[in-house]
């Protein structure tokens, strides 16, 4: 019969409008601004109506997200702030746009370079959130951010990030990738006791 | 449909064949033949008719510097699966002449004119030898090896300025005009007037002749660049009789931005964020024609469990694109949003995954050269189970029954658009518009790559070449893909996901290669020319969606306006891809 497919999708499309409801009612006035209704209505098992209310809930943030990177630096006892970055320049070799610029620091009194940045820019206009910097950096001193909303009124004063508006520290970075930051953790105190191991064998042959 | 006799050998002897003018190419990592340019019709025509070589899936150039030789590599392919044979034809750099395959092969037709467009190579025999990507009056061949473009830096990355050197600047503040920009003899602004269309107009062949019984007029239309049915900056400029098309001319290039020259400047790893933005609808798949390409070169292959992860993330990436197509389709036809929205909240979900494996959405940048670049994240797999096992074929039998059988859908698609088998392959077509054509090619079996021939699964294919068959095995193909999903699933083993350690500069022996991978739109081929540095000397893509655009004229003729816009739904471009 003519018009029975027509039909048969407007009730796919009735099915929809109604499991709105029901979903709705499933939920009884908890299915917005909820991060646990939140979590079911955008997964597999998920029904009804599938916008988010932006930005007053937001979807969660996978662990794994990148977003413009920023510099670690870990904080002393006595309050200094010491950078993880040793200006090798891997990041800004490896940067596919080639948005990073890095200064390296001089000691002071000899003026011979010393493993730090005086300074880091990041034009974040071009940086193209590839993840390279973090992945191929071998002191884990760049990372990539969480924080997308980043939008400003003028591009041409606020958009070139330098190393004190890139600066994290590294607590901020083991919150909003704990996994990763564990597994680093772990390998670097594998790796510290690998040295000290070395190092008291050394020392032992030479007392020997 | 006809199907070219199976050959007997496997290998076709050219230089035997053509003593002459054709000899094995003999550079270090180099295969195939050169022929001298004056036999390339002669020796092309023997390959479609006498061996089975019917299908020239990409035809390009390169610019070989030193040399003072500019060359034209062509891959052809048997429709009956095998390996490529690869044709290579040089011309002297100062007056580059090589004579086209248009008559031979009409699939050759934009790829040509991009030859010329961007290597400034002379095809006598082309029909319409205008530039495709740039616009007309643009001055020299951007691709060549010596043209430098506007914020030229250096020959490649990485700048020395960004390390030791430091010195933070923006583009614009070094002013760069005047220094790379070159123009014409005696242009001046004010009195430039673009002569593009008024050529590209006079070409449409507007004749006012009566018509029929009806006394009309023929017009020309511009539909685009700024239309919502082009799904992007696309531009067909038609003929019309009446509401008739008489005939159809794509413009494309509004997006280009010379991704070749960009991967030339690139290093190797470099180069793989970018292919993400090409498809940018499938990024997971051009991710992974790129590692396969520069792998063969390496001569690596990732471990059993990167194979696996892989194939996951480029089937998922089918069923993405695939839905994204239908979706999209009805909004051409009209039906405005609410069957594209139905698809989109499955490809939402696909795109979590994605999030939560590769770190974005859609660029996502996961492959490496010998595997990915990280595992799967805890949670993954079961989320990805109960998608691939209950939701998404529960709603793929949704959409179908939602769509298939809708009259209005059927009387819009069926009939429209027709694209006979034989056509299909001398165009060049790739992907399901090669396949609704009646033409079970798919480089998953024909060639398979990676561990495609572990999989159990059907080549989908439909035999009318119109709309509702190239919609139909959109459908077909994402069931096929959940078929492979559920086994790849069933059998990911475990282990390392990447072949020795990670590494920021691989070292890639000199060479070429030819990458392809069945993408959701068509066969994605990248070719690779390395000379032992850090840079590609050649980085060209056969895009599909280009190729595809080549029988949009053929296929839209005799229709009416309204159809064209579905026509070009169903080939399913996507612009980044096209005009690259």
């Amino acid at each position: 019969m003519y018009g029975l497919g027509i039909l048969r999708g407007l009730g796919v499309v009735f099915k929809h409008f109604v499991e709105t409801y029901t979903d709705d009612i499933r939920w009884w006035g908890r299915r917005y601004y909820n991060s646990e209704a939140l979590k079911v209505r955008q997964g597999p098992k998920g029904s009804g109506i599938f916008t988010v209310q932006y930005p007053e809930e937001k979807l969660e943030i996978p662990e794994e997200f990148r977003y413009i990177p920023f510099l670690l630096y870990e904080e002393k006892p006595d309050g200094t702030k010491e950078d993880r970055c040793t200006s090798c320049g891997i990041c800004a070799k490896v940067c596919p746009p080639q948005c990073i610029w890095i200064e390296r620091a001089n000691d002071p009194k000899t003026g011979r370079p010393i493993p730090a940045p005086r300074e880091f820019y990041i034009d974040i206009d071009i940086c193209m959130n590839c993840g390279f910097c973090a992945e191929y950096c071998p002191f884990d001193a760049i990372k990539m951010d969480h924080d997308f909303e980043i939008a400003s009124y003028d591009r041409t004063s606020a958009h070139i990030w330098n190393k004190e508006k890139l600066s994290k520290p590294v607590a901020y970075y083991a919150s909003i990738r704990p996994t990763n930051y564990k597994r680093e953790e772990e390998a670097r105190a594998a790796e510290a006791a690998k040295k000290a191991a070395k190092k008291s064998a050394a020392a032992e042959k030479a007392a020997s | 449909m006809t199907v070219a006799p199976a050959p007997t050998t496997t290998e076709v002897k050219l230089d035997q064949a053509f003593p002459e003018a054709v000899k094995p190419d003999a550079r270090k990592g180099y295969s195939g033949y050169l022929v001298s340019s004056d036999k390339l019709v002669e020796v092309a025509t023997h390959l479609r008719d006498q061996a089975g070589y019917t299908y020239l899936s990409s035809a390009t150039a390169v610019d070989y510097l030193e040399e003072g030789k500019l060359e034209m590599v062509y891959h052809f392919y048997r429709m009956s699966g095998g390996p490529a044979l690869v044709l290579k034809t040089q011309a002297p750099r100062d007056n580059p002449v090589i004579p086209s395959l248009v008559s031979v092969f009409p699939g050759a037709d934009f790829q040509e004119r991009e030859a010329w467009d961007l290597y400034g190579i002379q095809f006598p025999g082309h029909p319409n030898l205008k530039r495709i990507l740039m616009w007309e009056g643009f001055h020299g061949h951007p691709m060549r090896k010596d043209w430098k473009e506007a914020y030229y830096e250096e020959d490649h990355k990485p700048f020395d300025l960004r390390w030791p050197g430091g010195q933070v600047y923006r583009s614009e503040q070094k002013n760069p005009f005047g220094h790379n920009v070159s123009y014409p003899q005696g242009f001046t602004i004010e009195g430039w007037t673009p002569e593009g269309d008024t050529a590209l107009y006079a070409g449409m062949g507007v004749v006012a002749e009566a018509g029929g019984q009806m006394k009309t007029d023929q017009i020309v239309v511009n539909l685009g660049p700024q239309h919502p049915s082009t799904h992007g900056v696309f531009r067909m400029v038609v003929t019309l009789d009446g509401e008739t098309i008489v005939d159809l001319q794509p413009v494309m290039g509004y997006l280009h931005r010379n991704h070749e020259k960009i991967g030339e400047r690139n290093t190797y790893i470099m180069n793989m964020p970018f292919t993400d933005r090409l498809d940018y609808i499938s990024s997971m798949s051009n991710n992974l024609g790129y590692a396969l390409a520069v792998e063969k070169l390496m001569n690596i292959k990732p471990p059993e469990r990167a194979e696996y992860i892989r194939v996951m993330m480029v089937e998922l990436t089918r069923i993405c694109n695939h839905l994204w197509a239908i979706g999209f389709l009805l909004n051409d036809m009209g039906a405005f949003f609410t069957p594209a929205l139905y698809a989109i909240e499955e490809r939402e979900l696909i795109l979590d995954v994605f999030e939560a494996v590769a770190g974005s959405r859609m660029m996502c940048n996961y492959m490496r050269f010998g595997g990915v670049v990280r595992d799967l994240p805890a949670g993954v797999l079961e989320k990805l189970t109960e998608l691939i096992t209950d939701r998404l074929p529960r709603k793929i039998d949704e959409l179908d029954g939602y769509l298939t059988h809708n009259e209005i859908i059927r009387s819009r698609c069926i009939g429209v658009g027709v694209l006979p088998a034989e056509q299909a392959i001398a165009y060049s077509m790739a992907g399901p518009v090669l396949r609704a054509s009646g033409v079970p090619y798919d480089v998953r079996r024909a060639e398979p790559y990676s561990i495609y021939d572990r999989f159990d699964f059907n080549v989908a294919v439909r035999y009318n070449g119109d709309v509702y068959d190239r919609y139909l095995i959109r459908i077909d193909e994402m069931r096929e893909s959940l078929r492979i999903l559920q086994q790849v699933i069933h059998a990911m083993p475990g282990g390392a996901i990447q072949t020795g350690k990670p590494q920021y500069q691989v070292r890639v022996p000199a060479g070429e290669a030819y990458g392809r991978v069945e993408n959701p739109k068509g066969e994605l081929g990248y070719y690779v020319i390395s000379t032992g540095k850090p840079n590609p000397y050649r980085y060209h893509i056969r895009a599909p969606s280009f190729i595809n655009l080549t029988a949009l004229g053929e296929m839209c003729k005799g229709h009416k306006v309204a159809d064209v816009v579905v026509i070009l739904g169903s080939i399913d471009i996507v612009l980044g891809e096209t005009d690259r």
